[in-house]
C-alpha cells in the first residue's frame, strides 16, 4: 500500500491550502511558490496554454464568444478600446483618450493612430463604429447586445467617434472593455465575421476550432516591445481535468488554465511547478424565482441563506480556493465593495426561526441543478441538503443533464445554480442580473428602492455619493434579495515555473485577465 | 459465387434505406432535444430578442418537415449544409477527423485483433488451465474497467513526467507516420484492452464449441496434435462468428470511442458529435451520425460476405 | 525488483483467491442437498470464487443499512481523509464515508444492471427467437429495425434519450435495456437460426405445437448456453455504461452511492498515484470476472466436453 502513503502525510496540506486562499484574497497577489517576478521582461519562446473550454462549434462571430478558450484567443488576436489594467483601472488601448459630459451621456472617444491589423490596415474610426455596430440592431445575436443598447448614436469626427447614450453612465469605458467588442476590420460599415484579422499582439496562423490554434507574434503590433513577449502562442482545448494536469505535468504545456480543485494539492507537488489562484468577481449563486411561492416569502429566502454553511463550500467544493460570499455579487476587490456589512453564516436556529415567522415548521423543496452551473454545483447542492436538513428545510437535489441545462432549467425551474464570471465594474452587474426586467434577471426579483438607487448611482459622478448608494444596494440585495450567493470561487490555474509575470495580478477575468499572452514571458 | 454478388447488392440498398432511417431518427431525437440551436448556441446570455433573430437567420423559425426535406434535399446532391454554428461546410469539418478517428482505429484493430485471434486459440487448446483462466481473467478485469479510467491508468503508467509516451496525442504541426504512431500509442492500447476481451473469448468459445464434434473427434483419433486440429479443422468452422464479432468491434473502434478521444485530447468524430449534439448543431449531427451509420452498415456487410466465402456450403447454397 | 513485486503481489492474490475458493466450495458441498452438492463438487476453483464473491454482493447488497458503518449520504468528516479506524477507507470528494458509499454501491449498482439485463435479455430473446422461429416479413421487419438502432453509436445514442427524457433511475433503466436488447437480439436470432432447421423442430411444427411453445420448449433450451454467456458481458457493460454516461454528465442522481460515477467521481486521483478511483473500479471487475468464471463453469458443462 505504498500508494497511500501520502494520503497520511498530506494532512497538512489543509494548511497550506488555507495560507493560498488568504493570499488569492488579498488585494494584492503573490501566487505562492511564485520566485519573486523578474522585473524585466524577455522576449521569446513559444507559449503553450492547456484550455478547459473550446468547442468545435465555436465560431469567430465576436457576438457568440461565450467560452474561455473563445475569450482568450479574442484577447492574443484582438484589441479593444479600453483596457482594464491589473489593478482594475482603465487603460486606453484603442482609444487613445475619452471624454464625458457632465451628465455622462455624451462620450467621445479619440482612436489611436497607427494601431496596425495584422493584414497590414491601419484602424479607423469607421471600424470602430462598425465593430459596435455589429452587436446592435433587430438583427443582431450577439450576447453583447443588452449592455451596447444603451448606445442610441454613434457619430465619426476625424478619428473621433461620439457616443450618444440612452441615459447617463459614469462607468461607460468599462462597457467598452466587454470582452465581445474587440475592434476589427471593416468593409462598408460591416465586420467580416469569417477572418481572423485583428490589431492585437498575435496573429492566428492556424485555428482549429475546439481542437487548438496557434499563432505568432504581430510584427506591427503597436504596443513595440513592451507587451507580447512570446515569439509564438499555442492554444490547445484540453476538456478533460486529469488530461490538463498530466499534459502540464509532462511539459506538454506551459499554463493551463483551469485545476481541478480535487487533486490540486496532489498537483503542488509535482516539481517545478507553480499554483496559480487568483480570486476576483467571480461568484457562484443559487437564484430562487422570486415571483413563486415559497421563494416569494423572504422570510423563507432568509431561512435558506442561514441553513447553507458558506464555509464548508469553500472548503469542500472550492478546496480553499474561494472566498465566503454574503449572497450579494459584489467581490472584496471591488471598488464600491460594502465593508459594513454583517456576514451571514451558517445558522439552523436562524434559518428556523425564519421559517416559523413565515408560519412554517418544516418545508420540502427542489433544487434543480446541474455542474453546467458551475463546476461543483451539484455537489454543492448535496453539501446544501444535508446543512439544511438541520433548520428543518428537506432539500431534493434533482440533477440535471448540462446538456440544455442553461435553456430549459436556469430561469425555468424555480431553484437553480447559476456562476457569474463578474462584471467590472458594480453597476454591469446590478444591472445584468439584479434590474427589474432586465434579460438575465434569473431570480425575476424587483425591490423599488433599488432600482431608484441603480438608476441614480449610474450617473453620479460623486464618488461618496456613489459608494454610499451602492453600499446600501450591497444590503438590499444580501438581506431581500432572491439569490444565495454562498461563494467566490478563485480561478485556479497553474504553470510550470519558467513563466513569469509580473507583480499584480488582473482579478476581472482569469488568465490575468485574458491578457497573459500580452503580460507575461519566459524567465 | 453470383449470388454472393446479388446479396451484396440487396445489402448495399437495405444500407441506403438503414442510412436514411437513421437521419429520420437522428432529426426528430435532435428536435425533441430540449431546447434548440439558437437557444444552446446563445447559452446563458441568450435573450428572446437574440434567440429570434437567430432562428430567423438560420432558417430555424421554418417547420420541421421543411427543414428535414431541405436537409435531405441536399444531403442527395451531395450536399450536407453548413454547420449551424461556425457556418463551415459539414463535410469539411468531418473531413480531417474522420480521416483520425479511421488511422487510431486502424492502429488499434491492427494490435487488438491478431492479439485477441492468438489468445483466443491459445486459451482453447489449453483450455481450463491456469493459462486459460489467467488470460481471460485479465481481460475480462481490462474490460470492466470504464474505458477513460484505463487510459488514466496507461498514463500514470506509461506517461507523466519523463514517462516513455506523451500523454496527449496531438498531432498537429503535421507528424511523419512513425511519429503518429508514436503519439497515438497509448490511445491505440487504451481501445486494444477494452474490444481484446471480447474477441477473445468470442475466439474461444467458437472453437470449443466444435471440439465435440465427431468430425474433430476423428482428427484426433487419427493423432493429430492438438495445435492442427484447432487450426486446420476447428478455426476454419469456427470462422463466421469470430469474424462477426471482429466486425463488431471495429464498427465500435470507429464509433464508440468519445471517451479516449476525450482524455488523449485526439481530434475524432466521436468529440465532433457529441459537442454537435449540446449545441444542436443538426447538420453536424446528420453527418456524423451517418458516417457512423455507414461505417456500421459496411462492416456489417463484410463481414457477412467473409463469413459466407469461409464457409464452403453457403457459397454454393441450392 | 520493480517487475518481481507486482508478479508476487499477482500470484499471492491468485492463491489466496484459490483458496477462498476451495474453502467454500467444501462448505457449500457440505452443507448443500446431494443433488446440488453434487454438481458443486464438479465446479472449478475459479468458478467456486465467483460464486464466492456473488454470494458476498449479494448479501452486501441486501444487507446494506445493516453492514455499512455510516450512512450513504451523510457527511461524516473532511473531504479525502487517509484510511484510519474510524473509515476504513477514507472519505471521498464530499466528506462522506467510502467504505459505506461502496457497500450501498453494492445494492444501487448490482441492483440497477441486473434488472436493466434482465429487461435487455427479455426483450432481445423473445423478439430474436420469434424473428427466427416465424421468419418472412416478421424476420425481415425485426432484423431491419434493429440494423437502424445499432448503426447509430450506443453512447451516443443513449446520450440522446437521457437528454430527451431526463435521468431518473426508471429512463436509465429503459434506455440502456433498449439499446442493449438490440446486441440480445441478433445472438437470440442467429442461435436460434441454427435450432430451427434442426429435424426436431420440424417435427414438433408437424405435431401441430404452437408458437409460444414451439420457442419455449424446443428452442430456447437449446440457445440458452449463448445467451448466458451474453448474459455475463453485458450484465457487466451495464456498470460500464452508467459510468461512461457520468463522464459526459448524465447518470446517476446524487446523492445516490454507484459505483460507475463513484469512479468518475475520484478518477483524477489516480494521476497521482492514489488508489481511491480503484476501489469502486476494483468492485466493478470483481463482479465481472467472478460473474464470468461462473458463466464459463456453466458452459463448459453445457458444452459436454470431459476435458
Amino acid at each position: 500500500m505504498s500508494s497511500n502513503k501520502f494520503m497520511s502525510s498530506g494532512v497538512s496540506r489543509r494548511g497550506v491550502l488555507k495560507g493560498a486562499s488568504a493570499i488569492g484574497g488579498a488585494a494584492l497577489l503573490t501566487p505562492m511558490g511564485t520566485p519573486m517576478a523578474r522585473a524585466q521582461a524577455m522576449r521569446g519562446g513559444t507559449l503553450r496554454v492547456g484550455m478547459a473550454h473550446g468547442s468545435t462549434t465555436d465560431s469567430l462571430d465576436p457576438g457568440s464568444w461565450e467560452n474561455d478558450f473563445s475569450i482568450f484567443l479574442a484577447h492574443s488576436s484582438n484589441n479593444y478600446l479600453v483596457e482594464i489594467g491589473q489593478d482594475g483601472s482603465l487603460i486606453p488601448e484603442v482609444a487613445e483618450g475619452w471624454e464625458a459630459s457632465p451628465d455622462a451621456r455624451v462620450w467621445t472617444f479619440t482612436i489611436r493612430s497607427g494601431v496596425q491589423y495584422h493584414s497590414g490596415r491601419t484602424v479607423t474610426a469607421e471600424d470602430v463604429v462598425a465593430s459596435i455596430n455589429h452587436h446592435l440592431g433587430d438583427d443582431s445575436t450577439s450576447a453583447a447586445k443588452p449592455i451596447l443598447e444603451v448606445i442610441t448614436e454613434m457619430t465619426i469626427d476625424g478619428m473621433n467617434v461620439v457616443f450618444t447614450l440612452a441615459d447617463g453612465n459614469a462607468d461607460f469605458p468599462f462597457v467598452l472593455s466587454d470582452y465581445h467588442v474587440p475592434i476589427l476590420p471593416s468593409n462598408n460599415g460591416e465586420i467580416d465575421v469569417t477572418s481572423t484579422d485583428g490589431c492585437g499582439p498575435y496573429v492566428i496562423d492556424q485555428l482549429e476550432q475546439g481542437v487548438g490554434a496557434s499563432l505568432t507574434r504581430h510584427d506591427g503590433y503597436w504596443k513595440g516591445d513592451s507587451r507580447a513577449h512570446f515569439d509564438g502562442v499555442e492554444i490547445l482545448a484540453i476538456h478533460d481535468a486529469a488530461a490538463r494536469q498530466n499534459a502540464l505535468i509532462s511539459g506538454e504545456v506551459d499554463y493551463i488554465d483551469t485545476v481541478d480543485l480535487n487533486t490540486v494539492h496532489l498537483l503542488q507537488r509535482a516539481p517545478g511547478m507553480v499554483i496559480f489562484p487568483v480570486t476576483g468577481n467571480q461568484h457562484y449563486g443559487l437564484p430562487m424565482d422570486s415571483r413563486q411561492a415559497p421563494y416569494s416569502d423572504n422570510n423563507v429566502r432568509m431561512a435558506l441563506k442561514y441553513a447553507i454553511d458558506r464555509e464548508q463550500m469553500v472548503d469542500t467544493i472550492l478546496n480553499g480556493f474561494g472566498s465566503v460570499g454574503n449572497d450579494h455579487p459584489i467581490g472584496p476587490g471591488q471598488r464600491y465593495f460594502n465593508t459594513e456589512l454583517e456576514q451571514k453564516s451558517y445558522d439552523p436556529d436562524r434559518a428556523r426561526y425564519y421559517l416559523q415567522q413565515s408560519g412554517l415548521d418544516s418545508i420540502d423543496l427542489e433544487i434543480n441543478i446541474a455542474d453546467a452551473a458551475f463546476s461543483g454545483a451539484v455537489d454543492a447542492a448535496v453539501l446544501f441538503s444535508e446543512s439544511a436538513a438541520a433548520g428543518g428545510i428537506n432539500l431534493t437535489v434533482s440533477r440535471e443533464p448540462n446538456d440544455g441545462y442553461w435553456s430549459n432549467v436556469w430561469m425555468q425551474k424555480p431553484f437553480v445554480g447559476t456562476y457569474w464570471g463578474g462584471r467590472p465594474v458594480e453597476d454591469l452587474m446590478f444591472t445584468t442580473a439584479y434590474a427589474e426586467g432586465a434579460s438575465w434577471n434569473e431570480s425575476y426579483w424587483s425591490h423599488e428602492r433599488f432600482n431608484e438607487l441603480l438608476v441614480a448611482a449610474r450617473a453620479e459622478l460623486n464618488d461618496d455619493l456613489r459608494r454610499e448608494m451602492y453600499f446600501e444596494m450591497q444590503q438590499i440585495v444580501s438581506d431581500e434579495g432572491s439569490t444565495i450567493i454562498p461563494m467566490f470561487a478563485a480561478y485556479v490555474g497553474a504553470h510550470n515555473d519558467t513563466l513569469m509575470h509580473g507583480d499584480e495580478i488582473a482579478t476581472n477575468w482569469a488568465n490575468d485577465g485574458h491578457r497573459m499572452t500580452e503580460r507575461w514571458w519566459f524567465g | 459465387m453470383s449470388h454472393i454478388w446479388s446479396m451484396i447488392g440487396k445489402r448495399l440498398a437495405l444500407g441506403l434505406l438503414t442510412l436514411f432511417i437513421v437521419s429520420v431518427l437522428i432529426f426528430l431525437a435532435t428536435e425533441l432535444l430540449p431546447g434548440d440551436f439558437a437557444e444552446e448556441f446563445l447559452g446563458q446570455s441568450a435573450t428572446e430578442e437574440t434567440v429570434a433573430a437567430l432562428r430567423r437567420e438560420l432558417g430555424l423559425d421554418q417547420p420541421m418537415h421543411i427543414r428535414y426535406i431541405d436537409w435531405l434535399t441536399g444531403a442527395l446532391q451531395g450536399d450536407f449544409g453548413n454547420s449551424l454554428s461556425n457556418r463551415r461546410p459539414v463535410s469539411e469539418l468531418i473531413g480531417g477527423r474522420f480521416g483520425n478517428t479511421l488511422f487510431l482505429a486502424a492502429y488499434a484493430a491492427a494490435i487488438a485483433v491478431p492479439l485477441s485471434l492468438a489468445l483466443g486459440i491459445l486459451a482453447a487448446l489449453y483450455r481450463n488451465s491456469f493459462f486459460d483462466r489467467f488470460a481471460n481473467a485479465a481481460a475480462l478485469t481490462a474490460i470492466s474497467f470504464p474505458e477513460f479510467f484505463l487510459a488514466y491508468i496507461l498514463i500514470v503508467w506509461l506517461a507523466g513526467a519523463g514517462g516513455l509516451f506523451p500523454s496527449m496525442a496531438n498531432l498537429r504541426g503535421d507528424p511523419s507516420f512513425g511519429d503518429m504512431l508514436y503519439r497515438t500509442f497509448l490511445p491505440a492500447l487504451t481501445m486494444t484492452l477494452v474490444v481484446t476481451a471480447h474477441m477473445m473469448r468470442m475466439t474461444r468459445a467458437a472453437i470449443i464449441n466444435l471440439l465435440a464434434s465427431p468430425y474433430i473427434e476423428m482428427a484426433r483419433l487419427k493423432g493429430m496434435s492438438p495445435m492442427r486440429v484447432v487450426v486446420k479443422h476447428a478455426l476454419p468452422n469456427a470462422l463466421a462468428p469470430i469474424i462477426n464479432v471482429i466486425a463488431l468491434n471495429l464498427a465500435y473502434l470507429i464509433t464508440g470511442v468519445v471517451l479516449v478521444e476525450v482524455v488523449f485530447v485526439y481530434p475524432g468524430l466521436g468529440q465532433l458529435m457529441v459537442d454537435s449534439v449540446a449545441s444542436r448543431d443538426m447538420p453536424v449531427v446528420q453527418g456524423v451520425a451517418l458516417i457512423f451509420a455507414a461505417a456500421y452498415v459496411l462492416l456489417n456487410l463484410t463481414a457477412d460476405v467473409l463469413a459466407t466465402l469461409s464457409n464452403p456450403r453457403l457459397v454454393h447454397r441450392r | 525488483m520493480n517487475i518481481i513485486m507486482p508478479l508476487v503481489w499477482i500470484a499471492a492474490v491468485c492463491a489466496a483467491a484459490m483458496a477462498a475458493g476451495w474453502i467454500f466450495r467444501t462448505v457449500a458441498v457440505a452443507v448443500s442437498p446431494r443433488a446440488i452438492a453434487k454438481a458443486l463438487k464438479s465446479a472449478p476453483l475459479t468458478a467456486s470464487f465467483g460464486m464466492l464473491m456473488i454470494l458476498i454482493y449479494i448479501v452486501g447488497a441486501f444487507l446494506a443499512p445493516a453492514i455499512a458503518p455510516f450512512s450513504e449520504t451523510e457527511i461524516v468528516g473532511r473531504e479525502f481523509q487517509p484510511w484510519d479506524d474510524v473509515h476504513l477507507l477514507g472519505t471521498d470528494s464530499l466528506g462522506r464515508d467510502m467504505l459505506s458509499r461502496l457497500i450501498y454501491g453494492a445494492r444501487n449498482t448490482v441492483g440497477i444492471a441486473f434488472a436493466t439485463t434482465i429487461i435487455a435479455f427479455a426483450i432481445g430473446s423473445i423478439t430474436g427467437l420469434l424473428a427466427a422461429t416465424v421468419g418472412g416479413w416478421m424476420d425481415q421487419t425485426l432484423s431491419r429495425a434493429v440494423d437502424v438502432l445499432m448503426a447509430i453509436p450506443a453512447l451516443i445514442f443513449s446520450l440522446l434519450l437521457l437528454s430527451i427524457f431526463g435521468t431518473s433511475v426508471v429512463t436509465l433503466i429503459l434506455v440502456i435495456a433498449i439499446i442493449d436488447s438490440t446486441r440480445v437480439f441478433r445472438l437470440a436470432r442467429s442461435v436460434a437460426l441454427n435450432i430451427v432447421v434442426m429435424d426436431y423442430i420440424e417435427a414438433a411444427k408437424l405435431r401441430g405445437e404452437g408458437l409460444w411453445r414451439l420457442i419455449t420448449r424446443e428452442i430456447l433450451p437449446n440457445a440458452t448456453a449463448p445467451l448466458v454467456a451474453e448474459f455475463g458481458l453485458r450484465f457487466c457493460f451495464v456498470f460500464l455504461t452508467i459510468s461512461a454516461l457520468s463522464f459526459l454528465g448524465l447518470g446517476i442522481q446524487p446523492p445516490t452511492a454507484d459505483w460507475g460515477s463513484m469512479v468518475k467521481e475520484n478518477a483524477t486521483l489516480i494521476t497521482f498515484g492514489d488508489i481511491t478511483p480503484l476501489l469502486p473500479a476494483g468492485a466493478i471487475a470483481l463482479l465481472t470476472v467472478s460473474v464470468n468464471f461462473v458463466v464459463d463453469w456453466q458452459l463448459h458443462r453445457a458444452s459436454g466436453l470431459k476435458d
